[in-house]
């Protein structure tokens, strides 16, 4: 039964990510706290899962010519080196404390998603008065 | 000079993104969008698609690092990664059709209330 519920947070959150709003952020949690899921090894499945997941899409985004490369390359390289700290970081964090660091991420993400939504609709608002 | 400080800004962000996407194992997606949108001035469906091409690497190199610490669970990765390649598809083709700010305020919703349960429970 375990496989049937575990696919079905998968397709959700999978859902949320190949519509481009963050699945992982979505998964990581479910597979916690439903599942009972290490934190290191939810963050693993995640970020092993991203891969094929993004390679399709990134294909079709490739045809469609929706890359700016210059720009992705001036930001891949920092993001790179720092991929690697994070993750040896994560290694040293007792999993406990790195699942509590990553609610407050959770709730960060999330005001700033609410604010930026809020901050639009006045936005729109704005132009359709105009 | 602006041009000096635009770089400097997608550098120093594009570092916050991959410690992000490392430490947490995903999430650097998140600062990434925002920041080709509004540092970059990108259009947003082509600041979603540049951002999965620096994503894919870093996730690359960070599943990397964790399959050789250990972390990595074959049995669940097996379970929820069939789900996960199935949703990714079915929301590449939904995402037109669905009302997306509906979603958005779920989405929010959900990731509070998840937020709030771990970082305090």
């Amino acid at each position: 039964m375990e496989i049937v519920f575990m696919a079905l947070c998968g397709l959700l959150a999978g859902i949320i990510g190949g519509m481009g709003m963050g699945g992982g952020t979505l998964l990581i949690p479910m597979l916690t706290v439903f599942f009972g899921v290490g934190q290191h090894a939810a963050q693993a499945v995640n970020l092993v899962s991203f891969i094929p997941m993004s390679a399709a899409a990134l294909f079709i985004h490739m045809k469609n010519e929706l890359i700016d490369y210059k720009k992705a390359l001036i930001i891949i390289a920092p993001a790179l080196a720092s991929a690697v700290g994070g993750s040896f970081l994560a290694k040293s964090t007792r999993g406990e404390a790195l699942g509590r660091f990553f609610g407050g991420f959770l709730i960060i993400l999330a005001a700033l998603q609410i604010i930026t939504f809020i901050a639009n609709k006045k936005k729109e608002k704005k132009g359709k008065k105009a | 000079m602006e041009k000096k400080l635009k770089y400097t800004l997608l550098a120093l962000f594009g570092a916050l993104t991959g410690f992000v996407n490392g430490f947490f194992g995903g999430g650097g997606g998140m600062i990434c969008v925002p920041l080709l949108i509004y540092a970059a001035k990108e259009p947003v469906k082509k600041a979603h698609a540049t951002a999965l091409l620096i994503i894919l690497p870093v996730s690359v190199v960070s599943a990397i690092f964790y399959f050789s610490f250990g972390s990595l669970d074959l049995s669940v990765l097996l379970k929820s990664g069939i789900g996960v390649v199935a949703g990714g598809i079915l929301g590449a083709l939904l995402l037109s059709r669905l009302s997306n700010d509906i979603i958005k305020m779920v989405f929010s919703a959900v990731m509070l209330a998840a937020g709030v349960r771990m970082l305090f429970f």
